[in-house]
């Protein structure tokens, strides 16, 4: 009884965007076989998506960097150099000065490029463990003051007043006193600031999903409140949360860098893209280079992965677009 | 209006308590102490520390501390620096006001930089300039503050002085060497002023330009466009005014990301202010001052929120409290 009601909540959803096109006409039977032929919601969106160059582009560099970071093995094999070993016969080389090392070395003689691959690695897996935890923790906080309401949601809501009332930063260098070293505990560090956002866009979501027609009908043939969520309200929410998580994706790798930078976050001798920014302080005279790569790195993903999500947004949520 | 005011501000008491509680929290549970730097001194006998942590009242229980610390803050006193023994108001007094010029100065540069260009490119949809901005606000949007800053180091003041050009001063609030005047202040102030206020300027460009698009789609502009009115005066006299208004909203709900950036561009151009000694504070146990700077970008970050809410209440008449 509880699958039947599943499934004439999906239609409902599913079919809804679809009316103004005109080509369903029917109701019943008629409208079921129609949506079995048309595509579904996402592989709709998967096409809208692939007409937009701007995101195409964007997927491609995104795809691009995380290839680069995460092969930082192979880099490091090609280049026949490795991140923690400096020669300090060439300190401070600028690009394509010496054979050996294509974007130069830095103040100890370590080669950059090898570093940007290793640094990537570690500043690609904090910031999607940090969306990963703060998914798991905003999206669980979310929808349970959503959906029950009264005194748990005050209670939780209260709380995200309370963090969102300090500057995220400061906030991050208290927590990462903690955690200091490792990528796991940097990512849970970040994931305690980043919950606050995503658990809000949830509540309100939920707030306006549970009382719909559908939910009641669920309900009525009593699926439990469990069952409710997970399969009534996630699927309308998971959407939503996509385009939030790839536009939130960039501030989390903002955030990471400016952790390392300021020497709270991934400590020597391993490489970040934030750390490196902080090792080129004191030799903008001798190599501005040294400064401008690990910068270029971050900037390029946030940018490449900001535009991903915008295509995201204006693919999945034709409301949201202007 | 004074009843919801005073409302307002009776509700910011158990925000803040709760703030200061977890923050107080954080700071304590925290491995280290602030006599840590004693600890492997052969000159100081273990009797000495002992002396010198009860005389500084570290050895109560955190929770009892806590209340310690909260009715001597409600009466002003926020008690000495565990570093250098100074009274924190003394250390807060300096900073504070660098932190808050830059702040203010940035938050100035990027409403006169968002509101017209914003508009305008409203006014222009889809032309060359809307499309170029729009790449522009996604730029800066995705930019490093901390990267940002560096490339204006390396661009203003290191390659400027190489070419002999006037260059501008690297760092600091003033120049040390006689500096001071109103003039020097405001050289200094550039650099910083301009970084923090470029990596907001974006998003509030499109959101000027957002807000202006829904306002040109309601029946009074149609009305209007119907009287006969120019379009210069349709957008001057009837949209202008009703798409800045949320603006006061934004910008309350901006303050924390406002000082969380200072805190990350005053370290990027060695500008002593708030951020600076919060950053200080916290790599040396030093709590009290930790906890005085953190509790007061919250209050601000608070009364900002308030002075927001209130603002937009009497700029916007059709908005009622009750």
């Amino acid at each position: 009884m509880s699958q039947q009601s599943t499934q004439t909540g999906q239609e409902i959803n599913e079919a809804a965007p679809e009316q103004p096109a005109g080509r369903t006409g029917g109701l019943g039977s008629e409208k079921r076989n129609v949506l079995k032929e048309s595509p579904g919601f996402y592989a709709r969106a998967w096409r809208k998506l692939r007409k937009d160059t701007l995101s195409m582009i964007a997927l491609v560099v995104t795809i691009i960097i995380v290839i680069f970071s995460f092969g930082a093995p192979v880099i490091a094999r090609l280049t026949g150099l490795d991140y923690m070993t400096g020669n300090y016969a060439a300190v401070l080389v600028g690009p394509f000065e010496n054979g050996e090392n294509i974007l130069g070395t830095d103040n100890n003689g370590r080669d950059i490029l090898t570093r940007l691959a290793y640094g990537g690695r570690i500043s690609m897996t904090v910031a999607s463990l940090s969306l990963i935890f703060s998914l798991a923790i905003g999206m669980t906080v979310g929808s349970v003051a959503g959906f029950f309401g009264g005194a748990i949601d005050s209670v939780l809501m209260r709380l995200v007043d309370v963090i969102l009332s300090i500057p995220g930063i400061t906030l991050l260098l208290l927590l990462s006193v903690w955690f200091r070293p490792g990528p796991i505990g940097l990512s849970f560090v970040i994931a305690a600031l980043g919950w606050t956002g995503v658990s809000r866009l949830i509540r309100g979501e939920v707030l306006s999903l549970k009382n719909r027609d559908y939910v009641d009908a669920a309900r009525v043939t009593g699926a439990s409140n469990r069952q409710i969520i997970t399969r009534h309200i996630f699927p309308n929410v998971i959407p939503i949360v996509l385009v939030w998580a790839s536009l939130s994706l960039p501030s989390l790798i903002l955030y990471e860098a400016a952790l390392s930078y300021l020497g709270f976050g991934v400590g020597i001798p391993n490489p970040s893209w934030g750390n490196m920014l902080d090792d080129s302080r004191s030799y903008f005279t001798q190599s501005w280079t040294f400064a401008f790569f690990p910068g270029f790195m971050i900037f390029i993903s946030a940018l490449a992965i900001n535009l991903l999500g915008n295509g995201l947004r204006d693919a999945l949520d034709p409301r949201l677009g202007e | 209006m004074t009843r919801y005011i005073i409302r307002r501000l009776l509700g910011m008491i158990p925000l803040l308590l709760g703030v200061s509680f977890m923050v107080f929290a954080l700071l304590n549970l925290v491995p280290g102490s602030p006599t840590d730097q004693f600890e492997f001194n052969p000159n100081i006998k273990p009797s000495d520390l002992e002396r010198i942590r009860e005389n500084l009242g570290l050895n109560a229980p955190w929770y009892q501390r806590y209340f310690i610390w909260l009715g001597n803050a409600l009466q002003g006193d926020l008690g000495i620096s565990f570093r250098n023994y100074v009274p924190v108001w003394t250390t807060i007094k300096s900073a504070l006001p660098n932190t808050l010029v830059l702040s203010l100065a940035a938050l100035l540069i990027s409403i006169v930089f968002a509101i017209p260009v914003g508009v305008l490119s409203a006014v222009k949809r889809n032309s060359v300039f809307d499309r170029v901005t729009n790449i522009f606000a996604t730029g800066f949007y995705s930019m490093p503050s901390i990267w940002l800053g560096m490339l204006m180091i390396i661009l203003f003041s290191v390659k400027f002085q190489q070419w002999g050009l006037p260059s501008m001063p690297v760092s600091g609030v003033k120049d040390l060497r006689g500096g001071g005047d109103i003039w020097d202040r405001i050289v200094h102030l550039v650099m910083p002023a301009m970084t923090l206020a470029l990596v907001s300027v974006a998003g509030w460009t499109r959101y000027i330009r957002s807000q202006m698009l829904e306002v040109v789609r309601q029946d009074y502009m149609r009305t209007a466009d119907a009287k006969g009115l120019t379009k210069r005066v349709t957008i001057q006299r009837h949209a202008f005014k009703n798409a800045v208004l949320p603006l006061v909203t934004l910008i309350g709900l901006d303050i924390p990301n406002l000082f969380g950036g200072a805190l990350i561009v005053e370290n990027v151009f060695g500008y002593r202010g708030i951020g600076q000694v919060t950053i200080e504070a916290l790599q040396s146990n030093d709590y009290s001052v930790a906890m005085a700077t953190v509790m007061m970008l919250a209050f601000l970050t608070v009364l900002g929120n308030l002075i927001a809410d209130v603002l937009y209440g009497v700029l916007d008449p059709r908005v009622r409290y009750d």
